[in-house]
């Protein structure tokens, strides 16, 4: 499992309902399950990442964040989890919104893309960044919807979630110590991830 | 119920076969069976075959369903044609539906001819049904075997598996009877046949009837069987459970020389020559006659014709499983077309909306709908994989060391 998988696992209560939004392998709600006896459920894009979860006994259905969380039904999960997917997704606002309504509370990783190096290689060289998480060239990146740290607060503050917890992440998944400051964090945080909460 | 309960060991199946319906393992419920259709059936017998042992607390218990022109005989060869069992891949020592770790039961459909109730069956004036058999759905099919699972004794299965029609008893268990189910396994399936299903179906009804040896039904009266019609219905259906990708890798174009006698059906090709994808049609149509009976085929079309779970709730398909605490299994095969993965997915997404524990998987294979029957490596893990799962859930006891149990994670499939 992977170190920002097991800080995810860390926000979640034992005997949780958890839906994993892009579980991949199933590493995740395999943890959640044996760790702490989550009724924990997947649902991946990739067909085979799917077949290789099932066949190991957990349960992971075929689909994908924007066309399928639309059919639960309210307040299902006590927690959704999106792994660093939402700057893939079509509509991640819309995907925010789905996430806290089928579920109590979000828990969501992203790349930060107001990491300093990328904000220094566009400045000095006027191309796209390309770094270790950004890693793949314009022309072909899935990752169509990037966003800062601070452009997930603001978003989270236009939407009316409540950011419960909130830490950077370094590239190989540990927890960075950016944690007082969001513009250091913003600066120097690979990646972001975030616990979300309704208001009220 | 009046049916005495310990008698479940096999009745074993006499040599000789299918002429009589008393030749098959069967149980006989003497207080019949009320149809959904209102009818009732003064007398029911369940023709049936298991496989494996049932634990001491009765837990371990998983009921194959049969497709349209399945039988009981899932694991063993085939009474009549001698044949493997029709999944005898997937179900047997070590196999996906391990037998050494489970109880399987596998029961002819209600409107069978493998000696269920069905139009071949005996009316209490000695005659036998025929057409007057009364139309029966998959609820039916299914009531028939709850009370064969009633006489075995066996309060809840662990799990209910079937692909194509036997994934649509699947789904009407997992809605009629849901404390009893707590796993459900429905493959290459739908929750409605839909109006091009129903339409091959009609064909190969209007095949059946169209033989002039068919007698309004009255076949066996007048010493005939309609054996060219049937062979056309099968014909039509096989082309239907195989896909272009498959014909085209199967067959091609390749030619064969014609049989001599034009009485296997249509003159020769224009040079004595026939398109092996002729001649396998053929094939398929002539060896099922033997086996099948066309009232049976036409009552039994219906049923999957008449099928709509989400009509018998509302119209909604997830109020069918609502409060639902069955793990679900959700599998479909990527180039079937005639139950394709959209509906499958539909399934998926009701059960999503009950809140309900399902997984779905669509295997890419080119094999369409007959993928199910295969030897299809993904689905065989799949199937493995999710039955260890809610075993583990359910609290059964682990596989038997030296089984081919899925391995530990992250090991290559």
């Amino acid at each position: 499992m992977r170190l920002d998988q097991k800080l995810i696992a860390d926000m979640i209560a034992p005997g949780s309902r958890v839906l994993d939004i892009g579980s991949g392998d199933g590493a995740l709600i395999d943890h959640l399950f044996r760790t702490r006896q989550c009724d924990a459920r997947g649902i991946e894009i990739d067909m085979a990442a799917v077949t290789q979860s099932v066949a190991h006994g957990l349960p992971v259905m075929h689909g994908d964040a924007d066309s399928d969380l639309a059919h639960y039904p309210d307040a299902a999960f006590d927690y959704v989890v999106l792994q660093r997917t939402l700057q893939a997704v079509e509509r991640p606002r819309e995907v925010l919104r789905q996430m806290l309504r089928i579920g109590r509370r979000a828990i969501v990783s992203f790349p930060n893309f107001g990491h300093w190096q990328l904000r220094l290689q566009l400045l000095t060289t006027g191309r796209m960044p390309m770094t270790t998480t950004w890693g793949r060239p314009w022309y072909e990146t899935p990752n169509i919807h990037p966003c800062t740290i601070r452009d997930f607060f603001a978003l989270c503050a236009e939407e009316g979630y409540v950011v419960e917890d909130w830490m950077a992440v370094d590239e190989a998944g540990d927890r960075a110590p950016w944690r007082r400051s969001v513009r250091f964090a913003n600066l120097f945080g690979e990646q972001a991830l975030f616990l979300l909460g309704r208001r009220g | 119920m009046n049916v005495p309960r310990p008698a479940f060991d096999p009745a074993v199946l006499p040599a000789g076969g299918a002429a009589a319906d008393d030749s098959h393992q069967h149980v006989r419920f003497g207080d019949g069976l009320a149809l959904e259709c209102g009818a009732v059936l003064d007398e029911l017998v369940v023709a049936y075959r298991t496989y494996g042992r049932l634990d001491a607390d009765r837990a371990n218990a998983i009921l194959v369903c049969h497709a349209l022109t399945g039988d009981q005989y899932v694991a063993e060869p085939h009474p009549l044609t001698g044949k493997p069992g029709w999944w005898s891949n997937l179900v047997g020592p070590g196999l996906p539906i391990d037998t050494d770790r489970f109880f399987v039961i596998c029961a002819n459909v209600l409107g069978g001819c493998m000696g269920s109730t069905g139009p071949r069956s005996t009316r209490p004036d000695g005659t036998i049904w025929g057409t007057d058999f009364p139309p029966v759905t998959i609820r039916d099919m299914v009531d028939a075997q709850a009370r064969l699972i009633d006489h075995l004794g066996i309060d809840r299965l662990f799990a209910v598996i079937g692909g194509s029609m036997g994934g649509m008893q699947v789904l009407q268990w997992a809605a009629r009877y849901p404390e009893r189910v707590f796993a459900a396994l429905p493959i290459a399936t739908a929750a409605q046949h839909s109006a091009q299903n129903i339409a091959f179906n009609e064909v190969s009804r209007q095949a059946i009837a169209a033989d002039p040896d068919f007698h309004a039904g009255h076949y066996r009266d007048r010493g005939t069987i309609p054996a060219r019609g049937l062979g056309v219905a099968r014909m039509m259906a096989h082309i239907t459970y195989l896909s272009e990708e498959a014909l085209t890798r199967k067959f091609g174009r390749r030619l064969q020389s014609a049989p001599a006698s034009p009485a296997a059906g249509g003159g020769a090709g224009l040079f004595g020559e026939m398109f092996e994808v002729e001649s396998y049609l053929r094939h398929q149509g002539s060896s099922f006659v033997r086996r099948f009976d066309a009232n049976s085929y036409l009552t039994v079309t219906r049923a999957m014709d008449y099928f709509d779970l989400a009509r018998d709730h509302d119209g909604d398909l997830a109020s069918a499983f609502a409060g639902t605490f069955t793990r679900f299994c959700v599998v479909s095969f990527s180039s079937d077309w005639l139950f394709p993965t959209a509906q499958s997915r539909a399934i998926a997404r009701a059960l999503n909306r009950a809140a309900a524990n399902v997984s779905f998987v669509e295997i890419d294979t080119d094999k369409g709908h007959d993928a199910f029957l295969l030897d299809e490596p993904d689905m065989h893990r799949t199937v493995a994989g999710f039955l260890d799962g809610a075993a583990i859930h359910a609290g059964l006891r682990p596989a038997p060391p030296g089984v081919a149990a899925p391995g530990p994670r992250g090991k290559a499939p």
